[in-house]
Order: C-alpha cells, then sequence, then structure tokens
C-alpha cells in the first residue's frame, strides 16, 4: 500500500448547504485501492454529508468526484452502486420484513432467464447468499429468517454482505460498530480486513479513536464542514489527530508526511 | 426499530414453521379456524346454507369484495392507504355501464377500466412525486370521483345490461362461476407478482423500510405509482363485475364499499403499517366477511345490526393479533 499515486476516488471541492447551515466547505478527500480510510470529525463536522455525497444520497452543491481517473456524476445510490460503490449505513438500511437472502439483494434481485426473465431466481439468490456469508465467515442460522429478529452484528455484517457480493470497489462504513458489542465489533474488523486484502477500498466513519488507529491506514479529520488534514497512521499519533479534532489546526506538517497530505 | 432493541431481541432468534414466524403463523391458523367454524355453524344452524345456489351467492359477493380489497392490499403492504377505491368503483360502474347499455360494450369496458386507472394514476403521483400523505390524497380522489359520477349520471339510474356482459358475474364456466374463475385468476397473478417479481419484493421493502428501498437504489416512485393505479385499476374491474352481477347503476353503486374493502384487508392479515400480509390472506378475508353476511341474512338477523357486528369482528381480528403479535413479537421486535 506503499505510495500509490493514482486514488481510486478523488473528491475535489465538496460544498453542501442545508439551508444556512454550511454543511461542507470546500473539501477534498482521497481514497485508495487496498486501504482503509477513516474519516473522523466532531458531531456536525460533514463526515455523514461527506459519504451520502460519495454514496449518491444527497446531491452536492459544488465539487467534482473522479473516479479510477475520469470524472464522475454520482447524482443517485443506483450512480454510485453501478460504480461499485457501496454504502453501509449506520441505521443498517435493511428491510426487517424481509429475510436474510432478500435483503442481500434488495434492489437488484436476480432473475430467471429467457422468457421468465421478469421472474424472482429465488434458488440462486438463496444459493449464493449462502455462499457468501460462508466465505466472509458469517454465521447465520437461516438464510430464510426475516432480519427483524436478528442481533446487530449479524444485521451489520448482512449489510456489508451485500455490499461485498456485488463486486464493490469502495465500501463506505458508517459507525460500522457503534451499537455492537465487543465480540461482534471484532468480527465487523475483521471483515473489514478481509475487503482491505481484497483490494477494495474501504472508507469508515468512526468515533472510536482506537479503532481508527487499529485498523485504518489514513485518517481524515473534519471540523465544521472543512477539511482540516489528512495522516498516515504510520505517521501520526494519537495526540496529534485529537488536537486536530478539537482545534481545527492541522500541525505543520513534519517533513515525511509533507507529500501525503491532502489539503 | 433501534439496533439496541435489534441487538437484545437476536439473542433469542425464534424458529419458523413453514417459513412463517409465529405470529404470522397464528393469523393463518386463525382465520382459517375461523373460515371452518363458520362454515360448519352456518351449516348447522341454517339449512339453506349448504345448498349450491346459497354458495354460489357467497362467491358471486366476495370475488368483487375480492377484487377491490386486493389492489387496496397492494397500497397498504406500502404503508400508504386508499380511500378512493369505492369511490372509483361507483364512477367506473356508472361509465362503463352507460356506454355498455348505449350499444358498445368494448368501449364500456375500456372506458370503465381507464377511467379507475386514471384515478389511481391520479393517486400515485400525488402520493410519490408530490409527497402528499396517501390518506389526503386519496381521500381528495374519493370526492373528486365521486362528484364525478353524479355529474356523469344527471340523477339516472341504468338497469338491464346484455347478457354477454352480464356473464362475468353472473355466469357460467361449465360447472364453475365466473366470479370465481376471475377471483381465482387475479389471486393467483396478484401472488406472482408480489412474491415471485423484484416489483413485489419492491412492494414489501417499501412497506418495511421506505429509506432502505431507496437507498437499495430502487425505483420507488414508479413503485408507488404503480401500486395507486393497480388499485384504481381493480377498482374498475370490481365495478364491471358487481354491475355484471346487479345488472344496474347508479351513482350509489360505490357507496358502502370503502369500509369492507378495508375489512377484507386487515381479516386478512395485512398490516396497516405496511411490509406485512399478502392477497391470500385478503381472499381469505374476503370470503369471511362474505360468509358472515349471508349467514346473518339467513338467520335473519336485524340490517340495522349487521354492519355493528362486522365492526366487532374487525375489531376482534385486529386486537387478537396485536395481542400474540405484541406477546410473541416481544421476542421478535414486531414494535
Amino acid at each position: 500500500m506503499d505510495q500509490q499515486t493514482q486514488p481510486l476516488v478523488a473528491m475535489r471541492g465538496i460544498s453542501k448547504r442545508y439551508g444556512g447551515v454550511q454543511a461542507l466547505a470546500d473539501v477534498n478527500l482521497d481514497i485508495y485501492a487496498g486501504e482503509v480510510q477513516a474519516l473522523v470529525g466532531d458531531n456536525a463536522a460533514g463526515k455523514s454529508t461527506l459519504i451520502k455525497i460519495l454514496s449518491g444520497a444527497v446531491p452536492r452543491d459544488s465539487g467534482a468526484i473522479h473516479f479510477d481517473g475520469r470524472e464522475v456524476d454520482i447524482g443517485a445510490p443506483r450512480d454510485a452502486k453501478a460504480l461499485g460503490i457501496e454504502t453501509v449505513y449506520q441505521d443498517l438500511a435493511l428491510a426487517d420484513n424481509l429475510d436474510v437472502a432478500s435483503n442481500i439483494f434488495l434492489g437488484r434481485e436476480l432473475t430467471l432467464n429467457g422468457p421468465l426473465r421478469p421472474f424472482l431466481d429465488l434458488r440462486r439468490m438463496e444459493e449464493d447468499a449462502r455462499t457468501l456469508l460462508s466465505r466472509l465467515k458469517i454465521n447465520i442460522p437461516s438464510i430464510r429468517q426475516k432480519v427483524r429478529s436478528m442481533s446487530g452484528g449479524q444485521r451489520q455484517s448482512i449489510a456489508i454482505a451485500r455490499s461485498v457480493y456485488f463486486n464493490a470497489r469502495v465500501v463506505i462504513l458508517d459507525e460500522p460498530t457503534a451499537a455492537l458489542g465487543v465480540e461482534e465489533t471484532r468480527k465487523v474488523y475483521d471483515l473489514v480486513r478481509e475487503m482491505r486484502s481484497h483490494g477494495l477500498a474501504v472508507l469508515m466513519i468512526s468515533h472510536n479513536l482506537n479503532h481508527v488507529f487499529e485498523h485504518s491506514d489514513r485518517i481524515t479529520v473534519l471540523k465544521t464542514g472543512r477539511l482540516v488534514g489528512t495522516r498516515r497512521v504510520a505517521e501520526t499519533s494519537r495526540d496529534e489527530i485529537l488536537r486536530m479534532i478539537v482545534s481545527g489546526e492541522a500541525d505543520p506538517l513534519p517533513a515525511a508526511g509533507q507529500r501525503e497530505a491532502v489539503s | 426499530m433501534t439496533m439496541q432493541l435489534a441487538r437484545a431481541n437476536g439473542a433469542m432468534a425464534r424458529p419458523e414453521l413453514l417459513g412463517l414466524s409465529p405470529d404470522r403463523l397464528f393469523v393463518v391458523v386463525s382465520r382459517l379456524v375461523a373460515l371452518t367454524l363458520l362454515v360448519v355453524t352456518l351449516s348447522i344452524l341454517s339449512p339453506h346454507f349448504l345448498t349450491w345456489s346459497n354458495l354460489i351467492n357467497v362467491v358471486r359477493h366476495a370475488a368483487p369484495l375480492f377484487l377491490l380489497s386486493a389492489g387496496l392490499t397492494l397500497v397498504v403492504l406500502t404503508a400508504g392507504i386508499d380511500l378512493s377505491v369505492g369511490a372509483v368503483l361507483g364512477l367506473s360502474g356508472c361509465i362503463a355501464a352507460s356506454l355498455i347499455t348505449g350499444g358498445d360494450p368494448v368501449l364500456g369496458i375500456a372506458a370503465g377500466l381507464g377511467a379507475g386507472l386514471a384515478c389511481g394514476l391520479v393517486n400515485g403521483a400525488l402520493v410519490s412525486y408530490a409527497g402528499v400523505p396517501s390518506f389526503i390524497a386519496t381521500y381528495g380522489m374519493m370526492w373528486i370521483a365521486n362528484g364525478l359520477a353524479y355529474v356523469f349520471m344527471q340523477g339516472e339510474v341504468i338497469y338491464g345490461l346484455p347478457a354477454e356482459f352480464r356473464l362475468i358475474g353472473a355466469g357460467f364456466l361449465g360447472p364453475i362461476p365466473m366470479p370465481v374463475l376471475i377471483m381465482f385468476g387475479t389471486l393467483a397473478a396478484l401472488h406472482v407478482l408480489l412474491h415471485r417479481t423484484p416489483l413485489g419484493r419492491g412492494i414489501y421493502a417499501i412497506g418495511g423500510n421506505p429509506v432502505a428501498a431507496r437507498l437499495s437504489g430502487m425505483p420507488v416512485h414508479r413503485r408507488l405509482v404503480f401500486v395507486y393505479a393497480m388499485s384504481g385499476l381493480m377498482a374498475s374491474f370490481a365495478a364491471l363485475v358487481v354491475v355484471a352481477r346487479t345488472n344496474a347503476a347508479d351513482v350509489s353503486l360505490g357507496e358502502e364499499q370503502l369500509l369492507p374493502a378495508i375489512a377484507a384487508v386487515c381479516l386478512g392479515g395485512t398490516s396497516l403499517f405496511g411490509g406485512v400480509g399478502g392477497v391470500t390472506g385478503t381472499a381469505v378475508g374476503a370470503l369471511i366477511l362474505a360468509l358472515v353476511l349471508n349467514g346473518m341474512n339467513l338467520l335473519g338477523v336485524n340490517t340495522f345490526w349487521q354492519a355493528g357486528v362486522l365492526g366487532f369482528i374487525i375489531l376482534v381480528s385486529v386486537f387478537a393479533d396485536q395481542i400474540v403479535g405484541g406477546r410473541i413479537g416481544r421476542a421478535g421486535g414486531a414494535t
């Protein structure tokens, strides 16, 4: 993961205003394949807005998004998914009343071939869901169980598995472990490591700096809608990141980290 | 539902039977028991009940009620409501009857169905694109359709429809009454639509979690327009069957259709909160309602009491579902 010159996703000059509130002002963010990029900052820093813009859930006011070197137009969740940008939302975005397989294929159901094309391929969806979950070592008692009756960790795993199935190149995780227990949290980070080793780019919002330092490669700090700075985990410290979060001021960069910083 | 709740519940993931959670199983079993009890009791109480002609009479009433409430079921599954179904039935029936007796049955049927579809499309556009709450949008449409029926009919009463047309309400195909064929054909088609197509999946997803549905990238707006359009179309389909059965039409055709339709949906176990239920339940619900009405007529129950009895049955069924759903649901999160 050393010295990748070309970011997979480059967000440039992103701005967003909600009424009188400037949620984001001229923010840049680079995301690299095979890396975990953490997004940190206080409440109202603009983290959620930024990922919602990348995932197509919220339109941006200005700025450009480059994917794989070319400028792309992301105006709706479908556009992002078409590029391979998958999002796992904090509130999970699962339909409680549907079963595991239905949720994995939500909005992208597999259908039969030929003249039966309008109809669902229930068998293939179940088989693929089962294979996927066992590949990711996700333990779900039954693929036909309604998501409503599952634990937070199981639900989170299903939401992540969904993004993996559709050959995501970028996976966005919004507070992936906020409501999970210790063991479940560990499993989710196992999944994150798994995705990174498969060359996916992971963008993750977290409030837990321990998790961030343990599991990510780069940390980007936002404050009140502005970019404070980006640091490589290997070249920064908890103190520096904390100072950036609280003061909104970046320390003068040490010479080694200079070229990595996006400002 | 919050994640904390989900986690607390997840520890006791419940066994499922026939793909049904216990609270859903209760709905299915209780309705089948109710249906059986009704048939057995009425057979004992009235010698006229188990006769061919009476049973045909029951299904002739159940079929249009089912058509009307099946369309409504699609809307309710998305957590919406269509209050205009009765009025749309009335308007479509009047237009169709007028044109058919005027000598052009094909045009009459097409115009009747077209009127229903148009009302449904307007409802759908209002709810999905304009963001008007379905209760308000369809309440307005109810008055508009009703008003149009008055304008169109000018106080007229139409009766005496051609025999070929009357087949769909009162005819037979071999030994089987046409309304039965129509009911089961429609039931099968809608069941396949709901459970075997991406559109059907989407309808359940929208009712279960509209945000998740939108974020999944599915065309939520178009699917909402579809369910309201179907509800309008099914109401006009029901209108044709009713007109064919009664052999008459006037502005009162659509009166007293809305509440039985909602009742059939509720009795069928479809949740008014959306995402849970289906058209098979609605068919059972329509059958139960038709049997109860028929039974009360056979037993000479005063008509003044009949509406009250219906209301009582609906309240008991929904209340029982809530108690059972709540008791089991506390372990499963059916909040």
